[in-house]
């Protein structure tokens, strides 16, 4: 019982904590766009590392999944005689939650990780404290470029998934299931609406959002020597990954419930 | 003038900072002396404002810094520089960057006179034309230095040094002292220095402090050190492994 609650304690204070970061990632954010000092060029540095370092793990789980999922459902469709739905199931699956979820996992374990590794360095050898000292906050030069970085770039990269999913889907499609590419395509477009794209990217955008800041949290929380920079890493991921599944439901609820009262 | 008061500070249990008072006077050279892990780096870090005290005061010309806001706190922080125990340089930034980063974020120079500044400092802490080297391909002593040229390049007032010579040779020791004494006397730097070389604490010293169990337990100039009738004083400047320091 008593351990029940001690962890029940860690992790109100650990999203106490979290929330924190994120209320002053926003307050350092909009300071610094009204004082024109925000660090353009950092944030672009942080998205070209985000964009680059996962680019090829995105590509390669986009083509395997839209694949996949052709294979799984076109047989299936064939038998009922529904092949003309197969580009449409299969691109509604990708955009509302294949894409956002599998992207974010793969940015989590690629880039949430190296947030966390990065920033618990800095913590250990006391760089962090040198920026204090040198009169600059560490939320304001290490959070806030990570964080827009990792929420813009999701946004960008789920779209690639989108589209490279397709990709794979129709060459699936066309060569191993028999149905032409024109089929494929006119099936995406009749049952594909853009609420659906937009609902995953904004799921997606959310998701970079939440690597970000437990990246951020575990690296600035981590105690120790290189063992507690392995442990702030792969709790970031572990943290991330879980944190996006529990979200991903009740982002899911609220996107579904905005699309029935304005869009539909 | 720089004024520490019965300043107390506790990590879980431990009591690391047990009602420390040391003043330090403008354009001073105060050494604190003690024992690895008696708290000689967390004191330095309250007074900059790394670290927040339990309770106790310390007052920087007057005002309390351990109840100054952020604004109030980076306002003093371009006032003060400190060169960290390791250094603490910025891994992903070369040496340049590193010795110009407050200049870039505080100042509004243009990048050549940064880079003139840069270079000067860097000649100063005798390491010309080391700007674009990373950190990750300097020794032990030629960050350290890097760091104290990061220290000086905003010319603060106040300098804290935690251990300066620590990994460095005596030639390069010798060095940094005399820049230390230098800057002291060019621009009037108030400095504390934590160390345990005892050779480069007598050379830099106006006052020396013995910082033992959490407390001040002596402090004086050089001659009154070495004259002190405390026991500990006498331990710690011959290094004896026998004493009162060891036996509590």
């Amino acid at each position: 019982m008593n351990l029940i609650r001690d962890y029940a304690g860690k992790f109100i204070d650990s999203m106490g904590r979290m929330s924190i970061l994120f209320m002053q990632t926003l307050y350092w954010t909009f300071h610094n766009l009204k004082s024109g000092k925000f660090d353009f060029k950092n944030l672009i540095e942080q998205m070209s590392r985000i964009g680059v370092d996962s680019l090829l793990m995105v590509v390669i789980t986009g083509v395997s999944t839209g694949a996949v999922l052709v294979v799984q459902i076109g047989y299936q469709f064939a038998q009922m005689g529904a092949q003309s739905y197969v580009g449409g199931v299969v691109s509604l699956a990708m955009a509302r939650e294949l894409a956002p979820i599998l992207t974010a996992i793969v940015v989590a374990g690629r880039v949430g990780s190296s947030i966390a590794a990065e920033i618990g360095t800095m913590k250990i050898t006391e760089q962090i404290d040198a920026l204090e000292t040198l009169a600059t906050n560490p939320v304001d030069y290490l959070v806030v470029p990570r964080f827009w970085g990792c929420t813009i770039m999701l946004f960008m990269l789920t779209v690639f998934t989108n589209v490279v999913g397709m990709i794979g889907g129709s060459i699936v499609a066309v060569y191993q299931i028999g149905l032409t590419f024109t089929s494929f395509v006119d099936s995406i477009l009749y049952m594909l609406l853009i609420q659906d794209l937009m609902g995953g990217l904004v799921k997606a955008s959310i998701f970079g959002a939440i690597i970000a800041v437990i990246g951020c949290y575990k690296g600035f929380s981590t105690v120790g020597g290189a063992e507690g920079v392995g442990k702030s890493t792969t709790d970031a991921v572990v943290v991330s990954i879980m944190m996006i599944l529990a979200v991903n439901y009740f982002l899911t609820v609220g996107i579904n419930n905005f699309n029935v009262a304005y869009l539909q | 003038m720089i004024i520490v008061s019965n300043l107390h500070k506790s990590f879980g249990p431990k009591a690391v900072l047990k009602g420390v008072n040391l003043k330090i006077y403008d354009g001073e050279s105060l050494v604190i002396l003690g024992p690895s892990g008696c708290g000689k780096s967390v004191l330095l870090k309250h007074i900059i404002g790394l670290m927040k005290p339990d309770s106790g005061q310390v007052l920087i010309d007057g005002e309390d810094v351990t109840m100054f806001d952020q604004k109030k706190m980076d306002a003093l922080r371009m006032r003060m520089g400190m060169l960290f125990q390791s250094a603490a340089l910025f891994d992903s930034l070369n040496v340049e960057q590193n010795v110009a980063f407050g200049l870039r974020r505080h100042t509004r120079l243009s990048n050549r006179a940064i880079h003139h500044i840069v270079s000067e400092k860097l000649e100063m802490v005798g390491l010309p034309g080391t700007n674009y080297l990373m950190p990750s391909e300097l020794s032990g002593g030629m960050r350290k230095r890097v760091g104290l040229a990061r220290a000086i390049a905003m010319e603060p007032e106040i300098i804290l040094y935690d251990e300066p010579t620590t990994g460095l040779d005596p030639i390069m020791t010798s060095a940094i002292d005399e820049l230390h004494l230098s800057l002291k006397e060019r621009l009037g730097v108030t400095s504390i220095v934590v160390t345990h070389d005892m050779n480069s604490a007598f050379r830099v010293c106006d006052r020396v402090a013995l910082h033992f169990g959490g407390q001040i337990v002596e402090i004086g100039t050089r001659e009154d050190m070495i004259n002190s009738p405390n026991p500990m004083v006498q331990q710690f400047i011959r290094g004896e492994a026998q004493g009162p320091m060891t036996q509590l």
